[in-house]
């Protein structure tokens, strides 16, 4: 327990030094941009200009911008407004959009988690059987196929030829199914493939023999003996996976309409919504760190020959 | 010294053991001693998928270098009257028939002797000058009118040296045949055919230069990581893991929003790096992470080898030990990363485009098609082959290269030697 506690500390001090870099960044590249955020194609008033600027403290010292920044985040919590979505705090967007984006992740990984490690399970068990081709030939293609031209195949299938999904809208499961399902399916498609690799491997041990030499019932075998050992490559693949899947909600957002935080993002970061932009990043940058710490936790307690470091 | 029974019967048997030296000695001479890539090379044409995989991406990089010379229709020309969202036929189409184009005779052909016999006539007349500084101003001002005013540059899009000898080749050979729409046209009626042809170099290139970038990224930084080991090591490892959790997508966006301004674009271009140039390089620069851990992984393992030490021994420098004898020895597990790589590079160029944040038009790529071939999807008319066949082009590539990389996994893998 001591030792779980020491690993959480030094990985939130990690993570705070992470965020930091990512917002120093974050900040010169935003100020290496030439021009202002108020440039646009119709030029702007001096004296509005000048007000816009005050309001966001963008005419004081870039050394002052960024301490005065970086200490509202600090000591407020305080991503301060955003640019271009008017009377909005960028802390305001997070809020509305971080519980959209995180279900859809959520869904989207509990989706393919299962289905990916069901489908590799029952095709190693069943090695060589039209169950286990089909299966793997659907991987390769969960893989090969890019997730928004999947979409938009779904959306055609299962909205308008057999319509038994709404195409857009956010709020009730039938709404979530289908773009998680979009999301998830490239992640089925990899887990499905590592969790068939590691069953065959394990299948193949000692113990596993010893445990059949015994007597035990296939279904035993295969749950207790053999499925824990081949679940750890799954387990680690996981970080990559959530990165994945946010990396994806982006274009599903799209796709789908959906009022998460993706699309802002897009919106923020080719509108040079500096602010709200700076602060997506931040909030991202929070969620896969969380999520890696989870894995790599989860993998120690799965495997008691990792120690956590 | 007394001689031991065993020494005896050697004596003893002396001739007999020669005779079985010899015999081994034979059978020996008969065994050719095959090396590990010849090995692994055998192997990987033994497996069906790989060894097809291998073929068809060789095919298909011939192809897409040679797109040029095929008689492929325009993959710019627009028509906007009479050719949109043709499905596929096989009715012909010659180059430059669209009256809009105002080609002579409504030929290419026609209209590039055309053009050239007017140049030419002009390029005398400008010989007539006596004035050496007037000629070669005037001779300059017709090369720039050459390059403005080619009727190519209304068929082709920016053609490169060796696409333009290319596509000269192509005009002298099959004249203005082209071959039919076989794809179907998109919503500007171009041809999608032809657009899929010239969208597969686009997409091959950031698939192949970006991997090469995360290749030398990679490799060089998990090596030296591996060799020196130690403090030095425990800071690269850790940078590297800061930078896992950095989601990469967003830096990405930041970075081509801010490549994008059109003063940073005109600034970079003084310098001869155009946008799709900078693109390889950023998504080079984030492929790099699992290939860094992984190759320095192995030098791990590798450093403590006796020819690590005697390379020190002789005085072989750092650099040269980790560059001259680890990093051939991780070559290996580099190819079969590498070959994963690509399609995932490839994949997020297409994500790329369909954000909006990619290859430009009228440039093409696989992902840019496949965004437009979503936008015209909907439910009220069908247009199914401008999402289908640049679809599938991307799948069939995908596909290949995981195969590919599969059957590489396993053919390199020495556990699996001697087996199947």
């Amino acid at each position: 327990m001591k030792e779980l506690l020491g690993f959480l500390v030094r990985r939130l001090g990690w993570m705070l030094l992470t965020l930091w870099a990512v917002y120093t960044v974050s900040f010169i590249l935003m100020k290496l941009i030439p021009g202002s955020p108020f440039s646009g194609e119709r030029a702007m008033p001096a004296a509005i200009e000048q007000q816009m600027r005050a309001r966001y403290n963008l005419d004081a010292p870039a050394i002052q911008q960024y301490w005065e920044y970086l200490w509202g985040i600090l000591s407020r919590g305080d991503l301060s407004w955003s640019i271009k979505l008017e009377d909005y705090s960028v802390n305001q967007v997070i809020a509305e959009g971080f519980p959209v984006s995180a279900s859809l992740a959520i869904c989207a990984l509990v989706f393919a988690i299962t289905l990916g490690v069901t489908a590799g399970v029952v095709s190693a068990v069943y090695r060589g059987s039209i169950m286990d081709v089909s299966m793997m030939a659907t991987a390769v293609m969960g893989i090969a196929i890019p997730n928004f031209v999947l979409a938009s195949l779904a959306i055609l299938l299962f909205v308008f030829l057999i319509p038994i999904f709404p195409a857009a809208g956010w709020g009730t499961l039938r709404q979530v199914v289908l773009p998680a399902m979009c999301l998830g399916a490239p992640v089925a498609a990899y887990i499905a493939r590592l969790m068939r690799a590691g069953m065959l491997e394990s299948l193949h041990r000692e113990h596993v023999r010893t445990a059949f030499a015994k007597g035990l019932p296939k279904r035993t075998v295969i749950l207790k003996h053999v499925l824990p050992g081949a679940l750890l490559p799954v387990v680690s693949y996981l970080g990559p996976a959530t990165a994945g899947v946010l990396t994806g909600s982006l274009v599903l957002e799209k796709i789908f309409a959906l009022p998460g935080m993706g699309s802002h993002f897009i919106y923020a970061a080719t509108q040079r919504d500096t602010t709200l932009a700076t602060g997506m990043v931040l909030t991202y940058t929070v969620l896969l760190f969380a999520m890696n710490t989870i894995v790599d936790v989860a993998y120690a307690v799965i495997d008691p020959r990792v120690e956590l470091e | 010294m007394t001689a031991t029974p065993a020494s005896r019967s050697k004596l003893g048997n002396a001739s007999a053991n020669e005779a079985v030296l010899a015999k081994v000695l034979e059978e020996a001479s008969q065994i050719r001693g095959v090396s590990p890539w010849k090995d692994a090379w055998r192997r990987l044409l033994r497996n069906r998928p790989a060894a097809l995989s291998l073929v068809f991406l060789i095919g298909l990089g011939l192809t897409a270098f040679l797109t040029p010379l095929l008689p492929l229709q325009s993959p710019i020309d627009k028509d906007l009257d009479n050719r949109r969202f043709l499905p596929p036929s096989l009715e012909s189409v010659s180059m430059g028939s669209r009256p809009e184009l105002k080609f002579a005779d409504g030929k290419l052909t026609s209209q590039l002797s055309l053009f050239e016999a007017e140049m030419q006539t002009e390029r005398a007349a400008a010989m007539q000058v006596s004035d050496p500084e007037e000629r070669a101003k005037l001779l300059k001002a017709i090369e720039a009118r050459v390059r403005v005013e080619h009727p190519f540059n209304q068929v082709w899009n920016q053609l490169g040296s060796v696409s333009f000898t290319l596509c000269r080749i192509r005009v002298a050979v099959f004249g203005d045949y082209a071959v039919p729409s076989l794809f179907g046209t998109d919503k500007l009626g171009r041809d999608l055919l032809a657009r899929v042809f010239w969208g597969a170099r686009v997409s091959l290139i950031v698939g192949v230069v970006a991997t090469l970038v995360s290749l030398v990224i990679g490799v060089s930084y998990g090596a030296i990581a591996g060799y020196f080991g130690g403090t030095i090591d425990a800071i690269m490892m850790r940078i590297v893991d800061m930078l896992y959790s950095i989601p990469f997508i967003f830096v990405v966006i930041y970075l081509v929003t801010f490549l994008g301004e059109e003063k940073v674009k005109t600034w970079l271009e003084s310098y001869g790096i155009d946008q799709i140039t900078i693109f390889y390089i950023i998504i080079g620069a984030i492929y790099w992470l699992t290939m860094s851990r992984v190759v320095r992984g192995q030098v791990l393992s590798l450093r403590q080898e006796q020819f690590v030490e005697s390379a020190r021994t002789v005085g072989a420098s750092p650099m040269r030990i980790v560059f001259r004898h680890l990093v051939p020895n991780v070559l290996g597990i580099v190819i079969v990363y590498l070959t994963l790589t690509i399609p995932a590079v490839m994949l997020f160029e297409a994500f790329l485009s369909f954000l909006g944040l990619g290859v430009a038009p009228p440039d093409v790529s696989w992902g840019l098609l496949l965004n437009d071939g979503v936008e015209a999807l909907s439910s009220v008319k069908l247009f199914w082959w401008v999402v289908v066949f640049p679809g599938a082009a991307l799948a069939i590539t995908l596909f290949a290269l995981n195969f590919l990389g599969d059957g590489l996994r396993d053919a390199l893998d020495p556990k699996m030697k001697n087996r199947s």
